[in-house]
């Protein structure tokens, strides 16, 4: 990856979002981005900024030679492999998936989630391949599924390695979806009085116990990860639900609900400029 | 529903932040010091985010929070040391520790036994 155009990238949404910042009652994504990179760098200023899409390895050298070295043999090939055949698959009506998505399905990774203006909501890259099955007469998946739209999406999102996440925010319903998703990841909840923020965002880069945390810059460019060994597929919104429940005691919003796509599209916003990786190995 | 708890099982994060109950429960004695509950999972799970660097035992201890250590010289009136405990947000609204009292985490006689715990270290 070119690291210095990101770095361009990021540089040039800073002005941006200053300008745009002055003229809005509520910061610009642009602005938010840049005061978590400001916080987190201040904090950690040997971390470089592309390192973040690695999470909580970018803080451990250690660990991070230990995950390149499984991840140049991927223990989760043979899934993504399933997912390539089922895109390869024509529907009942001979056509493909990459027939009904922009640019044949091809670099597209990085522009969802995304505002969907006639839709008036956010959609994620997971409701346009049901949308695609709906209209080419197919059942919808279940979207929390790991063995059918979880690998498929796996496969799918390989064909976006290396897009820069891209995530818009350009009317002000989309805007009010944006704050809503912001509202989640920064509002206490549960007995344990957690935010997503007490953790990926003040204490990124701390030891909760043995565990490192991950800041939340680049925490939505690399799913679904594969866990556990390697070959657990956990989807981006499992692992909220995840820390919605284990960490926070919460109950979590239904995967696919608008509380979540939200946070989804708040959350991705936070890696605008950073490039995209299908998929990644965890513990 | 089913598939959360498979994947939390195994996670890492698990072995952090879940609660111990059932093996808690197998292997708690009668009565819990300060020390167990300090150090029970479901309970304070202190070293989730503290060290406590005179207390031998405490490993692979958290960094969210400032190492336990010299706490009677630091908090003379132990009072205070228990309010901290009891609800950390009110001596920083943005606390990221667990406001144990008034979230009913640990009980009263607990957070009592947690407080002369902690103030002996
Ligand atoms: C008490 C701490 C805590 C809270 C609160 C918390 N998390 Fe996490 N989260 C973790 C830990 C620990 C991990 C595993 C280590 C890591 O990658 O950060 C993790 C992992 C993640 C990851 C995966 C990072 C990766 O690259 O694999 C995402 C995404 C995430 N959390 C989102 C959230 C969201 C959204 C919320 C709020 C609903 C939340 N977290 C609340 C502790 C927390
Ligand atoms: C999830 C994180 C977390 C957990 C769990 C936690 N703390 Fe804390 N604690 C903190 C942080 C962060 C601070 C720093 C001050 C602040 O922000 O409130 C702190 C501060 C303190 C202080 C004040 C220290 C000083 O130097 O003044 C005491 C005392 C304390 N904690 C005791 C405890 C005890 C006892 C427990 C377990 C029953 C506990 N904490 C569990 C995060 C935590």
């Amino acid at each position: 990856m070119k690291q210095k155009n990101i770095l361009k990238l990021l540089a040039g949404m800073a002005g941006l979002g200053i300008a745009l910042g002055a003229a809005t009652v509520h910061a610009s994504p642009e602005q938010d981005q840049q005061d978590l990179i400001k916080y987190f760098t201040t904090k950690y200023p040997n971390v470089k900024l592309e390192d973040y899409v690695y999470g909580a390895l970018a803080f451990d050298p250690d660990s991070k030679a230990q995950y390149d070295a499984i991840m140049e043999f991927p223990p989760f090939d043979s899934q993504i492999e399933e997912g390539r055949k089922m895109w390869e698959t024509p529907f009942k009506n001979g056509k493909t998936y990459a027939d009904c998505m922009p640019n044949g399905g091809k670099q597209i990774a990085g522009n969802y989630p995304m505002f969907d203006e006639a839709k008036g909501k956010v959609v994620t890259l997971e409701n346009v391949v049901n949308d695609c099955r709906v209209a080419n007469g197919e059942a919808p998946f279940k979207l929390s599924d790991p063995k059918t739209i979880g690998v498929l999406s796996a496969y799918m999102r390989t064909l976006s390695d290396g897009m820069i996440m891209n995530i818009k925010v350009q009317s002000p319903k989309a805007m009010a979806a944006y704050e809503d998703g912001k509202k989640t990841f920064y509002s206490r909840k549960g007995q344990r009085n957690f935010a997503c923020a007490s953790c990926h965002m003040q204490n990124a880069g701390n030891r909760l116990r043995s565990e490192l945390v991950s800041p939340v810059v680049g925490q939505a460019v690399h799913w679904p990860g594969f866990f556990i060994g390697g070959d657990t597929l956990v989807t981006l919104q499992n692992q909220y639900s995840f820390c919605f429940t284990m960490v926070l005691r919460a109950v979590p919003p239904a995967e696919d609900s608008t509380t979540m796509n939200n946070l989804e599209y708040f959350h991705s916003a936070m890696s605008n400029g950073l490039p995209m990786k299908a998929s990644v190995f965890r513990r | 529903m089913r598939k959360l708890h498979q994947i939390a099982t195994a996670c890492a994060i698990s072995a952090i932040m879940l609660s111990g109950t059932v093996l808690a429960q197998a292997a708690a004695p009668k009565e819990e010091t300060g020390k167990d509950i300090a150090f029970n999972l479901s309970k304070g799970n202190c070293l989730a985010c503290h060290g406590m660097p005179t207390v031998p035992d405490a490993e692979s201890t958290g960094t969210y929070g400032p190492p336990l250590i010299a706490m009677s010289a630091r908090y003379p009136d132990k009072a205070k040391l228990r309010a901290q405990i009891w609800d950390a947000t009110v001596a920083n609204p943005s606390t990221s520790m667990i406001p144990f009292g008034k979230h009913g985490v640990l009980t009263e006689a607990e957070i009592d036994k947690v407080t002369d715990f902690v103030y002996g270290l």
